[in-house]
């Protein structure tokens, strides 16, 4: 497959996954501010989460200042000029989607042409009530987009590209999301069982469609050690680290060439870790730190798999030629 | 029917006498039993058809505006069995022709020598290529897909109106066409024996498998494509599916040791064949033109060294500029020892001062083109054109006589189209599709194009022309 084909098919997927991904961080963002509030101060530090997940805030304080409900809403879900927002990831998408028309079905092109065009018949600017539909549409987007994707597409290196985008950015956002929400939920660790933690961690965990799962699997009250255990460890639950590693090497392994070797070891070593690592382990280490080295290693492996396989750096090719 | 029209001008369906033609007669019964209203439906179906094809393929800007599609007609433009082997015979006469004469200017240049065409008019064209002197091409060949532009004047009179010999587009139209009809009229196609289109992206893969340097087994084609934002794109990704092949740009391209190689996945993989929808200005930054970000550095050299093919070849402009177009009929005598099948309409110069003051005193009555000029576009067609107009386009004559070319106002013939008002004749040409190989093929048919304002002579479809399906009826 060509290079070019190859990267655009990675980052359609990954901006998708990252649109989504915006939407839930908005959501649970939207749920927790109907909480009363005790702090002096909480909503700027409740509004300062979404940002910090999704690496915005510096660029965002420079245009707005202090993070608000409405102007933070605006920023991330539609605002053209972040070039993280909603609106831009599905505008990148779309562009990947037409330059590789030929790669992906008819039907992955209606979706993600469709979202994009009703997209922009939105209004520019969005009545802050209106934002939890928004997300609800975006989640669902992105759920039509990988159903039809998986429904149609032929199995072959595409669909290993597609995979490695989605999984890589999905791990990503979920490692940002436990990170950050573990540090403004700390506080109430002595409060466990109470109201405002249940709610707290419930509308995490409902921010990565666990909060089902959750009670299912554990029919207890909700912990963070069992919180961190479910979206670290567990691989039966989709959006978790391990899940996420699951997939990236499963799809580097579909890839062939001799290029990939460092990329598929480093996916295998991340994902040995989450396979037999244990949560007390992640525990005692420093809940951060352990997602600290986890983001870091993600983004060495995202690095390897651009230079190995999406690049198109011709003296790199001119050196697999001559050896 | 307006009867001063059907005199005036060759109707395809119609005879003077208001019959209907012999090849029309089944569709003609057809179309007088057809509900009231049905032709009507069908069209709203087409138009639907090809916007959800546009929304798939077709979109290049960023909104939904920005797109246009070339409208469809559903009424088709039918040929009968021996008139289209004339026209067949004719067509691959000129193109093998035009192909001896390029590859007679890039060597020793015997059409010169004999004195039929001046040095002047083939060395300081702008399109002629140095670069490509003595280089030799797999089956002497330039011009791999050509479109030749075809007008019929009455029954038996046909009229090469311009040869495309760089990057010919259109052909994508010509099968979208024959599916949408195919999908919208299946009972007319049990009525006639129409012969099929479908296999070109086939005849086009054999004749660029042919085009492959010598002693490579199984050549790697691709088609090359400016990007998507050209507004062919949707012909380029749509021929590279439909062939099974790459679609790359001119960034998936590198050389090595004068080799064409494209990034995959899997490391570098070498290129034989590339059917490049760039033009010649554009594909190599270290000859033509520098500031392009289309073309690959280095290929020229790889393709001058035999190492890769490039369809069209480099060079051709020269042969199918409208200042040469004259020159035609004679390259068919000398090159090929045969008189012409296909005429070509009677052509001034301006370069040439009588031809220039008989021209300047006949205006109104003629057309006059640009030399270098395509699309329809900076044409003065006299009969049409206000006194301002004239004389406004007659200043531009004036300052630089050789660039253009006069010819006089032909009566393109009329094939009922429906149009708001019904059914009513509106003017056609037909552009076929002529690939050569080893051997010259061609589909049967090619794509009609109809100009749908009331009484325009002008097609084109950056000129707001539609297109029809062709079809040839199997003896």
């Amino acid at each position: 497959m060509l290079s070019r084909t190859a990267e655009n098919l990675f980052w359609m997927a990954r901006h998708i996954e990252r649109a989504e991904n915006t939407a839930r961080v908005l959501d649970v963002a939207h749920r927790t501010s109907l909480l009363p509030l005790d702090i002096e101060g909480t909503q700027a530090y409740l509004w300062y989460a979404p940002l910090n997940i999704t690496g915005c805030a510096e660029c965002y304080e420079v245009k707005y200042g202090l993070a608000k409900a409405d102007t933070v809403s605006h920023y991330m879900a539609l605002d053209p000029d972040n070039p993280t927002s909603i609106y831009s990831c599905l505008k990148l998408a779309r562009e990947n989607a037409r330059t590789v028309r030929g790669a992906i079905t008819s039907e992955m092109w209606e979706v993600i042409n469709d979202t994009w065009l009703e997209l922009n018949s939105l209004p520019k600017q969005m009545d802050y009530e209106k934002f939890r539909d928004f997300f609800d549409w975006v989640k669902n987007r992105s759920h039509l987009f990988r159903g039809v994707t998986l429904d149609t597409i032929i199995k072959d290196v595409g669909l290993s590209f597609i995979k490695l985008g989605t999984f890589l950015e999905r791990a990503d956002n979920t490692a940002r999301i436990l990170d950050v929400k573990y540090h403004i939920l700390l506080p109430s660790l002595n409060d466990v069982g109470g109201a405002a933690d249940y709610y707290q961690w419930g509308s995490l965990l409902k921010s990565v469609s666990a909060f089902e799962a959750y009670q299912k699997i554990y029919r207890d009250v909700i912990s963070p050690q069992r919180v961190s255990e479910l979206l670290i460890f567990r691989d039966d639950m989709p959006r978790s680290l391990h899940a996420c590693m699951d997939e990236v090497e499963d799809a580097l392994r579909a890839i062939n060439g001799h290029s990939g070797k460092e990329a598929q070891r480093l996916a295998g070593e991340q994902h040995a870790a989450l396979h037999f690592g244990l949560t007390q382990d992640a525990f005692s280490e420093g809940l951060h730190e352990f997602l600290t080295d986890f983001l870091k290693n993600t983004a060495l492996l995202s690095r390897e798999i651009r230079e190995a396989y999406l690049s198109r750096q011709d003296t790199a090719m001119i050196r697999q030629l001559t050896t | 029917m307006d009867t001063k029209t059907l005199k005036k001008y060759f109707n395809e369906m119609y005879a003077d006498n208001g019959a209907v033609r012999e090849i029309y007669k089944r569709y003609g019964h057809w179309l007088k039993n057809l509900p009231d209203g049905t032709l009507a439906r069908r069209n709203a179906e087409a138009e639907l058809l090809f916007r959800r094809l546009g929304i798939t393929f077709a979109v290049y800007g960023e909104t939904v505006e920005a797109e246009r599609l070339i409208p469809f007609d559903i009424v088709p433009r039918i040929f009968g069995a021996s008139e289209w082997q004339r026209l067949e015979l004719g067509l691959k006469q000129r193109v093998r022709a035009l192909n001896a004469f390029l590859h007679d200017i890039y060597h020793d240049q015997e059409i010169i020598k004999t004195g039929i065409i001046s040095a002047h008019q083939v060395l300081n064209n702008t399109q002629y290529r140095p670069e490509m002197k003595g280089v030799d091409l797999p089956n002497q060949v330039y011009a791999h897909i050509a479109g030749i532009d075809l007008v019929r004047i009455a029954e038996n009179d046909f009229y090469v109106l311009e040869d495309n010999l760089r990057t010919p587009s259109g052909v994508s139209y010509m099968l979208e066409n024959r599916k949408t009809m195919m999908r919208l009229f299946p009972e007319l196609f049990v009525k006639h024996a129409i012969e099929p289109v479908e296999h070109y992206p086939q005849m086009l893969l054999n004749t660029l498998r042919e085009a492959a340097p010598p002693n490579v087994a199984y050549p790697v084609i691709v088609v090359m494509t400016p990007g998507s934002y050209n507004s062919a794109y949707f012909e380029h990704a749509y021929l590279a599916s439909q062939m099974g092949v790459e679609l790359v740009e001119g960034q998936d391209l590198f050389v090595h040791q004068q080799k064409v190689y494209m990034h995959t996945t899997e490391g570098p993989q070498q290129v034989h064949v590339i059917y490049r929808r760039v033009d010649d200005d554009f594909i190599d930054p270290r000859v033509f033109r520098s500031d392009s970000t289309l073309g690959v550095p280095g290929l020229m050299a790889a393709y001058c060294s035999g190492n890769v093919a490039l369809a069209n070849g480099v060079g051709t402009g020269v042969a199918d500029d409208k200042s040469t177009y004259l020159f035609v009929p004679d390259m068919i005598r000398f090159y090929l020892g045969e008189a012409p099948l296909l005429s070509n309409v009677p052509t001034w110069r301006l370069s040439e001062p009588d031809d220039l003051s008989y021209v300047l005193a006949h205006l109104p009555e003629l057309v006059i083109k640009e030399v270098q000029g395509s699309g329809g576009y900076g044409m003065l067609i006299g009969p049409t054109s206000s006194k301002a107009e004239i004389e406004a386009y007659r200043l531009r004559i004036l300052a630089e006589p050789a660039k253009f070319i006069a010819q006089p106002t032909l009566a393109l013939s009329s094939c009922p189209t429906l149009v708001e008002s019904g059914v009513a004749p509106r003017h056609v040409d037909l552009r076929p599709f002529v690939l050569s190989g080893k051997d010259v093929r061609i589909a049967p048919g090619g794509l009609t194009r109809v100009a749908l304002t009331e009484g325009s002579l002008v097609v084109n479809s950056s000129q707001g022309g539609g297109t029809k399906d062709t079809w040839v009826l199997e003896n």
